[in-house]
């Protein structure tokens, strides 16, 4: 009896989160739309995000690629498939590991850090403060993080997908003896592009997840030191089972509508 | 004018304010006092329109704030000005970023008017060449001139104080007191200040309202606030506990 109340309220209140998310976000966007965002700050989150991300985003591509091509060609080599290695290696790269695993690195970095920041703001008044001052915390903290986490993310999953691919490239050629020639002729025959326009899209999408997600659990932050440790690690967790899960459903609309 | 109407507050199961009415005229300078959790700072915000009342009504001027939107509200604060009790100064910008917060999001104002604005609001606050400096690097009393320059650099015509004094040195509180008082006397402001600094509420407060049970409990000019004969108000005044203050 008390487990399934406990359930109910569970259930309460995340549709009480998921409402409030879909209006800050409707919020957010309509910032967006009517140049209400603060285009200074969108500068500064583009920098933060883009930029201070790099290496995090290269060392993940460049070693999931490696790792990828390595694995693939051991299984590969045993049914004499070793061309195609670089292949899948390119496809899986672009429509899958690139997206999800940049965007989980990004939920971990940039996610955790706007739910710290906008949280610590909350509990410092620096919010009511900024609201007494004419102006909305959706135009000026949450919109700009928003539009910078959309225009950075794709960018990021494109960097990742070319680093990884270059990276599977160097470790099958350069340590699996994989001949370079048709190993890169394959991988232009079966990545499609459409590959890689899923793939962009796709981060496009996470990015706004993560932002979305993480702006709001910092907006909602409780009292304290505690409720911004809580609101980070909400935020990581969350972000990162809306992403994966989110994927999954876009690969299976991706294959149904594009790839018939 | 400010009227408050018998507004009622309460966060979950707790309720905060049950019935608070107040009116303060345009220009006063009025204090609310009353013991710690009793809900000064939460009535403060009700003011400006940063909490929303469960039932009852705050009017400024004759304007309801109660069912305005928050993009509504937002033009309403044009009248005021809010010194928050840490400050609460952006710590991503510099002090002359803090202050010219409004401006900048205005537009209205070209670089050197709004660099003489600036310079003029921390000079009425008794700050000098902080401009450049981070709130980190600033000390808790000069964090509150800021946050002061920040609230009057765009003149409005209401100014909130939450607990202005609090965590500061004798020495500080009572210049921070004589900054309030000429800042109401120079910009003609309604000013309002939540304390519980006695000294302060003596000084400052031509009207004080005493916070007790969710509900104003007694008010009055500084005079008859504090040397009423009522238990209540004199035990608070005079800060002396009894028995059951004990016990908690």
């Amino acid at each position: 009896m008390a487990l399934t109340r406990e359930l109910k309220d569970k259930l309460k209140a995340c549709l009480f989160d998921l409402g409030r998310l879909t209006l800050m976000a409707g919020e957010a966007i309509g910032a967006l739309f009517r140049g209400r965002a603060g285009w200074g700050e969108f500068i500064n989150q583009l920098y933060v995000i883009g930029v201070k991300s790099q290496s995090v985003v290269l060392i993940t591509g460049a070693f999931t690629g490696m790792v990828l091509c390595a694995q693939t060609f051991f299984q590969f080599h045993k049914v004499k498939l070793d061309s195609a290695t670089l292949a899948v290696v390119s496809v899986s790269m672009c429509g899958e590991l690139g997206p999800v695993l940049t965007a989980l690195m990004v939920a971990g970095r940039v996610g955790a850090s706007m739910a710290a920041e906008l949280g610590t703001m909350k509990v410092t008044e620096q919010i009511d403060a900024m609201r007494t001052l004419r102006t909305h915390p959706i135009d000026y903290l949450v919109a700009p993080r928003v539009a910078a986490t959309l225009v950075a993310l794709p960018l990021l999953t494109a960097e990742s997908i070319g680093v990884g691919i270059a990276s599977g490239f160097a470790v099958g050629v350069g340590l699996l003896n994989l001949d370079a020639a048709y190993s890169w002729l394959f991988v232009i025959q079966y990545t499609d592009p459409l590959d890689v326009y899923i793939g962009l899209t796709k981060a496009a999408v996470f990015g706004g997840i993560i932002a979305f997600i993480g702006c709001y659990r910092g907006l909602e932050c409780g009292q304290g030191a505690e409720g911004v440790g809580r609101a980070t690690t909400d935020t990581v967790v969350i972000a990162s089972i809306t992403v994966l899960i989110t994927n999954f459903f876009l690969t299976l609309i991706a294959s149904r509508f594009l790839f018939g | 004018m400010i009227e408050v109407s018998n507004i009622y507050k309460a966060f979950a199961e707790q309720s905060i304010l049950e019935g608070v009415s107040l009116t303060i005229e345009s220009g006063q300078s009025a204090v609310i006092i009353g013991r710690s959790g009793e809900g000064k700072s939460v009535l403060l915000k009700h003011l400006v329109g940063l909490l929303t009342p469960d039932s009852g009504h705050v009017r400024i001027d004759g304007q309801d704030l109660t069912g305005l939107g928050e993009r509504a509200l937002i033009e309403v604060r044009r009248k005021f000005g809010m010194v928050f009790q840490q400050a609460a100064l952006f710590d991503s910008l510099s002090v002359e970023e803090n202050v010219n917060f409004v401006l900048r999001r205005e537009g209205r104002h070209t670089s050197a008017q709004m660099a003489r604005l600036v310079t003029e609001a921390l000079e009425m606050v008794e700050l000098r060449g902080v401009e450049k400096k981070r709130p980190a690097e600033l000390s808790g009393g000069m964090r509150k001139r800021v946050g002061l320059a920040r609230a009057i650099i765009y003149r409005p015509e209401i100014v909130l104080y939450d607990e202005p004094t609090t965590g500061l040195d004798p020495v500080v509180s009572d210049s921070i007191d004589k900054l309030i008082l000429r800042i109401n006397e120079r910009l003609g402001v309604t000013t309002v200040v939540v304390t519980h600094d006695m000294r302060s509420a003596r000084r400052i407060g031509q009207k004080v309202f005493f916070l007790n049970g969710g509900r104003i409990y007694a008010d009055g000019s500084a005079d008859d606030i504090f040397e009423s004969n009522d238990p209540l108000v004199h035990r608070f005044v005079r800060g002396i506990s009894d028995e059951k203050d004990l016990a908690l």
